[in-house]
């Protein structure tokens, strides 16, 4: 690099007069300065926006602090009272887990098969493919509310269609038994940027790995177990990571789909009063933490809530991580 | 050697590109207040709202008059702000002038850490007429002693029928106690032929629009907290016995068609509201509807009555719920006087209370607004005028914990109707003990 620059930058390689060599700053030391001029606001906004965030979060956690005044030590109050007393956290905590347990699984399965098939080269290929895309491309908030009404039970068009079959359609939305698997129907609908990147996976899997494995006897399946998922393997491990930490996160789906199914949504009045419905089916780790810290402004107790869920994040990719290598395949010498 | 002083520069760098950062994030200010308020007003202030559309431009007819009387004055408003934005710029010290929010949850909080400051001393000192303010307002605009805010009109309750339907039934008086309002809800109720509801008399479902647990607790003269500030759900027995009503109203339907049909139902701020379109013969609602309802269905005959109440408490009769916007300066105003200006006017000046009362069909919070010849009131509005001043309507006290506890018990009353829970006075007492160590969490 330094070669590439000495060719390139200086004087004599332009052939433009350069500026006046500095008695007293060496140029090795005017490059040092440079080069730490140019990363310190890289270096300066990791420290400010990500470490600085992560390490007091763990401080507030354990204090009392209301964004108004100063925070006050508490010691572990926090922690205490989020494992013993808190009246909606094991609910959350379910639920969301319940969303990485089987949201997760169930998206990358459905988009690695879609991407299965869209990866033959086949007449109107690209045309399914748009198709299947498409819905990636609608904003979160609008998808929710059109998926609310198809699925209305009294009104909506799914309803409609399985009453011409004699089949009287579920509440969706608005039972706590069905709300999160209608949420999971809108994660596959909405699947289309998984599915685009499984697809750039298939499709670069080697075909003469494919014709070695049929050469060797290997039928379908087997040439999905022991060529496909192993060589997609850093993409099914891209997909888990990147699931896990959007369901721990999952909010603005469920926060929405709550909002409009409770027949109270409305422009700028917040979620509170329809926080989880119904019966709290969808009330996820995060919209509790943003109501405890937000709306009640227990900043001290909601960053308690983030470093559980941090610590809990962190052990959970390391398990995802270390099922999906089962899938690497077997060093040969 | 060469690396150790790169990475000297770089620390020292980042230092100065942080503290950069960190120094345009943060800014502060104090203002002591002056003896007697300025003889003349100038300068700029702001006014952040959540108000949009046509309920905006109510507002900005009101501050034009605050401009009109003081020419030197410039109020620059952002209305449409969502409340939570409003709030949270507030409490990190924003450059808010003055905050109108329709969240009196704010209040405990905001009050004892003095994002809004204490308006005790501007009301002293210009010796503001707070006997003119409803008394019960001042319930949920202050916190401890501290009156950080004052109510900015308010909202009421009362009981709404479609007088089409009670005609076509031969009903011609509205139910006054709850086993009325069952017994009229069961009568105008009527189910297809598949056994689901085609139009429902009452719907008895916690959660339904504005069937909100503090909306009951206006039916039963319940209490949210006892003398000392602890939870009073299982301690005060008008709750039981209003849950335990309204749990049998739903199991006579039937929880599940309930909630199919409801699901069915329009969104409560649109024009196919249920009680719009006739699904729903009487609802519980806000004084707010009035003029809804005079915009989207112009023609629908309709009646408005006080809230029914427990059979054996006439002195109940009439009275509602009430909660309505707050106002405050916020402590990172940087015009302290010219913001106590502008609040005292849009909240304690007769006739700016009464413009905004007309146009936006809320509660006026002042009693000379309520007597005054300006304020446009017709039969149905009145009721709501009655209920707000009635010496029972309910307001929710403010608490360190916001309004923490009163979800916590729409919560809980949310899963007891469905029928999961079955001992209620055991719910109830666990439910205290939870809202009591939330409490403690919160420093009540």
């Amino acid at each position: 690099m330094t070669s590439v620059i000495d060719r390139l930058g200086s004087p004599a390689a332009t052939g433009l007069p350069g500026p006046p060599a500095s008695p007293r700053i060496p140029r090795k030391r005017r490059r040092r300065i440079a080069a730490a001029a140019m990363v310190a606001p890289t270096v300066a906004g990791l420290l400010v926006f990500y470490a600085y965030p992560l390490v007091a979060s763990i401080y507030y956690s354990f204090t009392s602090y209301d964004l108004f005044s100063p925070p006050r030590w508490v010691g572990l109050t926090n922690y205490e009272f989020l494992f013993t007393s808190d009246p909606r956290i094991g609910n959350a905590a379910l639920n969301t887990l319940w969303f990485v347990v089987v949201l997760v699984p169930i998206k990358i399965v459905v988009a690695l098969a879609i991407a299965g098939l869209l990866a033959r080269r086949t007449r109107g290929s690209g045309f399914w493919r748009t198709v299947f895309y498409l819905p990636s491309l609608v904003p979160p908030v609008a998808g929710v509310v059109a998926f609310v009404f198809l699925f209305n039970p009294g009104s909506g068009p799914v309803n409609v269609v399985l009453g011409f079959f004699g089949i009287e359609g579920p509440l969706w939305f608005s039972d706590p038994a069905l709300s999160k698997p209608s949420l999971v129907l809108l994660g596959i609908w909405m699947m289309g940027d998984l599915m685009v990147i499984m697809l750039a996976g298939l499709l670069d899997v080697p075909r003469e790995l494919y014709e070695a494995a049929s050469l060797d006897g290997a039928n379908g399946w087997q040439q999905v177990r022991f060529v496909t998922l192993p060589t997609i393997q850093p993409i099914l491990g891209f997909s888990v990571v990147t699931g896990v930490i959007a369901a721990l996160q999952y909010f603005t789906e469920a926060a929405v789909a709550s909002s409009v199914a409770s027949g109270q949504a409305s422009v700028g009045s917040g979620t509170a009063s329809t926080l989880g419905y119904p019966g709290d089916s969808l009330l996820t780790y995060t919209q509790w933490l943003y109501a405890r810290g937000f709306s009640n402004y227990q900043l001290g107790y909601a960053s308690a809530m983030a470093v559980v869920l941090f610590v809990t994040a962190s052990i959970l990719l390391v398990v995802a991580m270390r099922r999906i290598s089962a899938f690497q395949p077997e060093e040969v010498s | 050697m060469t690396q150790n002083r790169t990475l000297r520069l770089t620390v020292m760098s980042t230092v100065v590109t942080g503290a950069l950062i960190l120094a345009g994030c943060s800014s502060d200010s104090e203002q002591t207040i002056a003896e007697s308020a300025p003889e003349k007003l100038e300068g700029t202030v702001s006014l952040w709202h959540f108000f949009s559309g046509r309920e905006a431009e109510v507002v900005q007819s009101v501050i034009d008059d605050f401009e009109a009387a003081n020419p030197d004055v410039t109020v620059e408003v952002n209305s449409g702000q969502d409340d939570d934005k409003l709030q949270k710029v507030i409490s990190s010290g924003g450059n808010i002038d003055v905050g109108l929010s329709y969240s009196t949850a704010i209040v405990g909080k905001f009050c004892s850490t003095g994002a809004f400051v204490d308006l005790n001393p501007y009301i002293e000192r210009d010796d503001v007429d707070m006997d003119d303010v409803l008394e019960r307002t001042l319930d949920y605009t202050s916190y401890d002693g501290v009156q950080c805010t004052l109510p900015a009109l308010t909202d009421t309750g009362a009981l709404m029928y479609n007088k089409t339907i009670f005609d076509a039934a031969g009903i011609t008086e509205p139910p006054k106690t709850l086993t009325e309002l069952h017994d009229i809800g069961m009568e105008l109720t009527t189910f297809n032929a598949d056994g689901s509801i085609k139009q429902l008399g009452f719907n008895p479902l916690v959660g339904f629009y504005e069937n909100s647990p503090s909306h009951f607790a206006a039916m039963t003269g319940a209490s949210f907290l006892d003398e000392d500030g602890n939870p009073d759900f299982a301690t005060d027995p008008a709750w039981s016995e209003v849950i335990e009503w309204q749990k049998a109203f739903v199991d006579e339907i039937g929880y599940d068609k309930l909630q199919r049909f409801t699901a069915g139902l329009g969104q409560e701020f649109s024009a196919d509201n249920a009680f719009n379109v006739g699904k729903v013969v009487m609802n519980m609602d806000g004084e707010y509807r009035t003029a809804f309802l005079a915009d989207q269905v112009p023609d629908l005959d309709y009646g408005v009555a006080p809230l029914p109440v427990v059979d054996d408490t006439p002195d109940l009769y009439g009275a509602g719920w009430l909660g309505g916007n707050v106002a405050g300066i916020a402590k990172g105003s940087d015009n302290k006087e010219l913001a106590w200006a502008l609040l005292k006017f849009m909240t304690t000046d007769t006739d700016a209370v009464v413009k905004m009362a007309n146009g936006l069909k809320n509660i006026p919070t002042l009693h000379s607004a309520l007597e005054s010849p300006n304020l446009e009131v017709s039969d149905e509005y009145r009721v709501f005028l009655e209920a707000a001043q009635h010496e029972h309507s309910v307001t929710m006290p403010a608490t360190a914990d916001g309004a923490a506890y009163a979800e916590s018990f729409a919560d809980f009353w949310t899963t007891y109707q469905t029928g999961e829970s079955a001992d209620l006075e055991e719910g109830l007492t666990e439910l205290d003990a939870q809202i009591a160590d939330a409490f403690e969490l919160a420093g009540q």
